[in-house]
């Protein structure tokens, strides 16, 4: 690990002040002191974001907003997330350990890095971390990778299982930076890597993010996070689906899928959505909008089976949706 | 303590904070690198707290701030000046039992379980016992074991150390 | 033959469930390992790892790190002082034929991960952050690491390593056999590479005392193979390091051989002359040992009523280029099976890694994966239970060491209470005939064997006026239990509480005993305290029989009984005296005994030693998205004496629970571009975790067995074996789907 400055905020407005080249904003530190401790972020400054006023989760417009501050594990388990967006509850509780959740911050979760062993081991070229360097996950140990928008300079995931529920929600991520506020809706808020795989969201130098404002409940009732992994429990995706479905009788009225550990963001595909609306809720339907999500689908050297498990789950994570049986957080049977 | 807006610190220079561990105020000078792991095992030589992956992926160093479980390795202490630390030394101190050589109902019922064999997880797995049972979600035999798969136990003493914490659980409860 | 346990005084404590002696010690934090010892102006030692796995390093930059305040030193193998430079310097008691690797020794790189610089502060940021400072410069050469790829290359070991048993000469014509046989099935199996990771670190920490000798914390298996290593290597006379390990935090093999960091912690401090402290980081938890993958193929021919006619099973394991590591893996196949053709074969090929070790149940747990995974194949093939045609080529004696009968082996009541306590009865044979729901259910069974060993070893045992008793050697106590059973044994032996005996290990202060390994343990360190208690035993029983009007006058020790604190005649339990009165009277302070255990040669002439057990399993595999979930297990154990039940059901527990890991989860993964680990850490190596483990039920068969006095032998690796092909076979049953290439992740049953 570096030595670096260290910096406490008071205000938004002095964290983004006392922001400068090299400095990176710390609040649950979870994944940024794990990569400092690999040497892969090497900040000359930290600043102390954790005493800002902005953990409160607060009822906005139709909505809730969530400050950046807010813990995982409080997201999680506050009774109006739990009532309104079981859906963004339950993708918390399927990420991480409970240490993990109860530390992790909401802004810090959506800032978190790939975990692409060649990212984390600075003995190995990586793209990401020293761009220029060349990308041997091609061609390399890539069972994790992406199967959806990679490029030739960068096939990592985007690890967080909360990005995943928030961009099936269509949430809202405010900022704050030296320019003022600004508001980036959640699909534009992470980045494809194209061949600038260095920067995984669309931030501004010096930008923190302030709060997550989720838009009005749709899915309290027809939800499901569904997430398959190496073992029944604090792994990352291979693939997940968070899916949300408002339905009319048996008929889709409204459909939200994203897909976890598959790209270099929460996957969505918004033809299979429109596809799914108006259409009866039924395993045909599901089958039809997973097929048309797989087929945009590329497989690496060794990751081909996330093309057929991806479409699987979908399937059954709209299945679990529409029918109102949720995958269970500790109950491992899929439903 | 450090003013809430504190002008930026120099790298080489030593921050004064103050810790409250297993009950006793500690003033602390600590760099920012530090964490606070580092800081419970080798400076204040409270070895119980144990490092095993060092990344927060084993949960070893279980601890308790302000009674909430978190991972010391990924915590640094100067972040949380101010804080109340609880560490598996500490455990014992917990709550009002009367005398001090009582172990705390989660460690006697590790002991009878026989939920620890080389004993190197085990303070973490207390602590996140300990942190299980203050957060209040977990009620079922499954429910048990899904909040407590962040500590990883090599030896393999699970099922155990999920029977010793439906014990004390249901030992509350009564 | 040696009298059994039962015949020396009163079993009131062996056989019955206790809870750890160490258990207050380990729950409050007090029990400290190798890496956290104190010392006054302690150093801290960060290793810099090589980022290449073969090639040269062509120049170290190290002025940046040494500029550093607070560095002391950076030892590279441009300044590294002096040590022995014999090959035998550097074998440990354990090692493998070869020339063992030395850290810092030469610009040479032969593995990825190798150490090749030790940064040393005065604290530990210091130490890791200077570490970061260090550029290498390497002369890279494409290393090897695919064993697929040297297979052709694979050459039986000229040098054998002692205490591995080389394949047995074919008996009978296997090919010829397997090639006329109606029934046959044949496949190639593959156990992935495996890290042991146990949750502490290896770590070692030397204190040097003002006197100029050395204390070592060492993270070791036992001390005595460190001590002799350090003494070896660095020139000191035995005197000069005293090595301690009161704890070990998981070992698993792991800490059997003294690893690169006790190295460097000792030659760091005696560069600088003051206390050094090294601990490796988790991910260099992949740079010294694993378990070695092995291409293993299995040919089985039978008659259509299950007999087998045929048996061939080959392997090839990767060892390194400087040593020849070797362990028995296809033997188990003859031991477990009676056959009339059969052919093992163990061929081992180089690569560009570092060697390869024992990991819990080493070879047994490839080799009995393979051949257990084939037996149920031809199960399916003949139409036979698994149990059946298991029964029906039930080996009554060892095929592989010229028909020796065994001493004990009571595999059947494994079996036959094994698939009582599952209900093995109730399951439908054909494969994808069970299931609920979404998930289909599989029921598995597989055989589970281990060697029985005892290794010579010594022990203390010294018993003081106040009448406390106290007995130990330099074995380790690995998370088995050690403690709590010699303390069982010792209490016993000489009828007195539990609370009157302590227990002292992992010192090289104390009689040497072997490493903790090879599930020896119990059969060699209980035997030499029981005797070196029986001694004890004996000199008060002549004291007390030497006093005026003793009331053992004329008695023979033969008739003495030990109990409550006493010593009574037997048959007369009114003619007893106090054995702290007799030594009051005697004037006698303490009275000592050492005693040798080793193995029985008049036993071990007649008879095969070997642990069995059966293991049972279910799974339900969620048919579209292939997730498994191992939702029950039974472990029938047979393997004589147990001790105290219920530390010894912990050690199939988490033989069982490392066994699910390797069936379904574990597997470090080579970029054999790189010939590097790419998954090095736990959050991206799986083992397993709370949720992964449901419930485990384990039973211990009655089984009588004369090897040793105790009756014991040994459980730490019988749990693991078999658990595998348990798994598979059921992930079968459920499926339809064979898998012979672990782990079964979810890609494979999609």
């Amino acid at each position: 690990m570096n030595r670096f400055d260290y910096v406490r905020a008071g205000t938004v407005a002095e964290a983004v002040q006392a922001y400068g080249a090299g400095a990176r904003f710390i609040a649950g530190g979870t994944n940024l002191i794990d990569l400092m401790k690999y040497d892969v972020e090497k900040p000359g400054r930290l600043i102390d974001i954790t005493r800002l006023p902005l953990d409160g989760i607060e009822e906005h417009d139709s909505g809730l907003r969530l400050g950046a501050l807010a813990t995982n594990a409080k997201v999680a388990y506050d009774e109006r997330v739990a009532a309104q967006y079981p859906l963004l509850r339950n993708a918390i509780l399927a990420g991480a350990s409970a240490q993990l959740r109860n530390a992790a911050s909401t802004g810090g979760n959506l800032l978190q890095r790939t975990r692409c062993y060649y990212f984390y081991d600075t003995a190995t070229p990586c793209n990401k971390r020293e761009p220029g360097t060349g990308c041997p996950a091609i061609g390399g140990v890539n069972r994790i990778h992406a199967i959806f928008g990679a490029s030739e300079s960068c096939i990592a995931t985007h690890p967080s299982d909360m990005c995943v529920a928030l961009a099936a929600l269509e949430a809202t991520v405010r900022v704050s930076g030296p320019q003022g506020e600004r508001s980036i809706p959640f699909a534009d808020f992470h980045r494809l890597p194209g061949n600038t795989p260095e920067q995984d969201t669309n931030l501004a130098p010096g930008e923190i993010v302030v709060s997550v404002d989720l838009p009005e409940s749709k899915f309290p009732q027809h939800y499901t996070y569904l997430k398959l992994r190496d073992r029944l429990s604090y792994a990352f995706a291979l693939v997940s689906v968070a899916a949300g479905v408002e339905l009319d009788g048996d008929t889709i009225k409204t459909a939200r899928l994203a897909l976890g550990g598959v790209a270099h963001k929460p996957w969505r595909n918004r033809e299979a959505e429109a596809l799914l609306e108006g259409k009866p809720a039924t395993r045909e339907s599901f089958q039809q909008a997973a097929d048309l999500i797989v087929s945009e689908a590329k497989p690496q050297s060794a990751n081909g089976f996330k093309i057929d498990l991806a479409r699987r789950a979908i399937v059954r994570g709209l299945e679990q949706a529409a029918a109102g049986t949720p995958q269970s957080l500790s109950d491992k049977r899929i439903q | 303590m450090l003013r809430e807006h504190s002008p930026p610190v120099r790298a080489d220079t030593g921050l004064d904070i103050t810790l409250t561990i297993n009950g006793q105020r500690r003033e602390l000078t600590v760099t920012p690198w530090t964490t606070l792991l580092d800081l419970l095992r080798e400076r204040l030589d409270l070895t119980g707290t144990k490092k095993g992956c060092d990344h927060g992926q084993c949960g070893a160093c279980t601890v308790l701030v302000n009674g909430t479980r978190v991972n010391a390795c990924l915590t640094l202490a100067v972040m949380k000046d101010g804080a109340e630390i609880t560490t598996v030394e500490g455990l014992a101190g917990l709550g009002d039992r009367g005398g001090s050589n009582a172990l705390h109902p989660i460690q006697e019922a590790f002991i009878e379980h026989d939920a620890f064999q080389c004993g190197y997880c085990t303070p973490g797995q207390l602590c996140s016992s300990v942190g299980l049972m203050n957060e209040g979600h977990a009620h079922s035999r499954e429910e048990i074991r899904e909040a407590m798969s962040g500590n990883i136990c090599r030896c393999g003493a699970y099922t155990n150390i999920v029977d010793a914490i439906e014990d004390v659980m249901q030992g509350a409860a009564r | 033959m040696t009298q059994t346990f039962s015949s020396t005084g009163h079993d009131t404590f062996v056989g019955s469930p206790r809870s750890r002696i160490d258990g207050p010690a380990k729950v409050t934090g007090l029990a400290k390992y190798a890496g956290e010892f104190a010392a006054p102006d302690l150093a801290y030692g960060y290793v810099v790892s090589s980022a290449i796995a073969k090639g040269r390093i062509a120049a170290i930059e190290s002025a940046a790190a040494e500029a550093v305040p607070s560095v002391l030193k950076v030892i590279t193998h441009e300044n590294r002082p002096r040590t022995a430079w014999r090959d035998k310097n550097f074998q440990d008691a354990v090692a493998p034929p070869g020339s063992p690797f030395r850290a810092l020794y030469d610009d040479l790189i032969v593995y990825s991960g190798q150490p090749v610089a030790l940064v040393v502060a005065e604290d530990f940021e210091t130490a890791r952050y200077a570490a970061s400072l260090i550029q290498v410069r390497y002369e890279a050469q494409e290393p090897t690491t695919d064993l697929r790829a040297v297979r052709g290359d694979a050459y039986d070991p000229p040098g054998k390593r002692e205490g591995i048993k080389p394949p047995p000469e074919p008996w009978g014509d296997a090919d010829q056999a397997f090639g006329s046989a109606p029934i046959r099935v044949q496949g190639a199996y593959t156990l992935a590479n495996e890290h042991h990771n146990p949750m502490e670190p290896h770590a070692t920490t030397v204190v040097v005392e003002e006197d100029g000798t050395y204390t070592v914390y060492d993270k070791i298996q036992g001390v005595s193979n460190s001590h002799q290593y350090l003494a070896n290597v660095f020139g000191l006379k035995p005197d000069q390091v005293r090595v301690l390990n009161p704890y070990l935090g998981g070992g698993f093999g792991s800490g059997l051989r003294p690893q690169y960091q006790a190295f460097l912690a000792m030659l760091a401090a005696q560069e600088l002359k003051r206390s050094v402290r090294v601990t490796l980081t988790r991910d260099q938890m992949w740079s010294f040992t694993y378990r070695g993958e092995a291409l293993q193929s299995v040919s089985l021919g039978a008659e259509a009523d299950g007999t087998l006619t045929a048996l061939r099973h080959d392997a090839v394991q990767g060892t390194s280029h400087y040593e020849d590591y070797q362990e028995v893996i296809v033997n188990w196949s003859g031991v477990l099976y009676r056959c009339d053709n059969v052919a093992l074969t163990y061929r081992i090929a180089k690569l560009d890694t570092a060697t390869p070790g024992d990991m819990r149940a080493p070879g047994a747990v490839t080799g009995v994966f393979a051949i257990e995974t084939a037996m149920d194949e031809l199960a399916y093939a003949t139409g036979m239970d698994p149990i059946a045609l298991r029964l029906k080529n039930y080996a009554e004696s060892d095929a592989t060491a010229e028909g020796k009968p065994f001493g004990s082996k009571e595999l059947k009541a494994c079996f036959t209470q094994g698939a009582e306590r599952f209900g093995w009865s109730k399951r439908s044979p054909e494969p994808r005939s069970m299931r609920e729901g979404r998930e289909l259910i599989g029921w598995g069974v597989a055989t589970g064997v281990w060697e029985s060993m005892m290794m010579q070893s010594n022990a203390i045992a010294t018993l003081t006026a106040d009448g406390r008793l106290t007995v130990g050697n330099s074995t380790g106590d690995i998370g088995t239990g050690t403690y709590t059973i010699l303390t069982q044994i010792a209490a016993d032996t000489l009828g007195l509480p539990m609370e009157a005996v302590t227990t002292k290990l992992g010192d090289t202060r104390l009689p040497e005993a072997p490493v903790a390994g090879g599930s020896w343990t119990a059969a060699s360190s209980g035997t030499a305290v029981m005797k070196a208690c029986r001694n004890v035993g004996e000199q008060v029983f002549k004291l007390a029989r030497g006093l005026e009007n003793s009331p053992l006058a004329n008695v023979d020790f033969d008739r003495a009984v030990f109990a409550d604190g006493r010593i009574a005649v037997a048959g007369d339990p009114s003619r007893s005296v106090s054995m702290v009165e007799v030594m009051r009277a005697a004037g006698v302070d303490k009275l000592e005994a050492v005693e040798e255990a080793g193995p029985d040669k008049d036993f071990n002439a007649a008879y095969q030693a070997y642990t069995h057990g059966a293991i049972f399993v279910e799974v339900k595999v969620d048919e579209e998205l292939g997730q498994v979930r191992l939702t029950r297990v039974v472990s029938a154990i047979a393997a004589g004496k147990i001790l105290n039940p219920k530390t010894a059901r912990s050690q199939i527990l988490g033989g069982v629970v490392m066994g699910i890991g390797s069936a379904l989860e574990e597997e470090s993964m080579l970029d054999h571009r790189f010939g590097r680990f790419m998954n090095h850490n736990l959050g991206e190596y799986h083992v397993p975790v709370h949720a992964d483990i449901y419930d485990i039920d384990v039973i211990f068969v009655d089984e009588e067995d004369k090897a040793n006095p105790l009756g014991v032998k040994g459980l730490g690796e019988i749990g693991i074996v078999g658990t595998a092909a348990a798994i598979t076979n059921a992930v079968f049953h459920a499926t339809g789907k064979r898998v012979r290439d672990l782990p079964i992740t979810i890609d494979k049953l999609l």
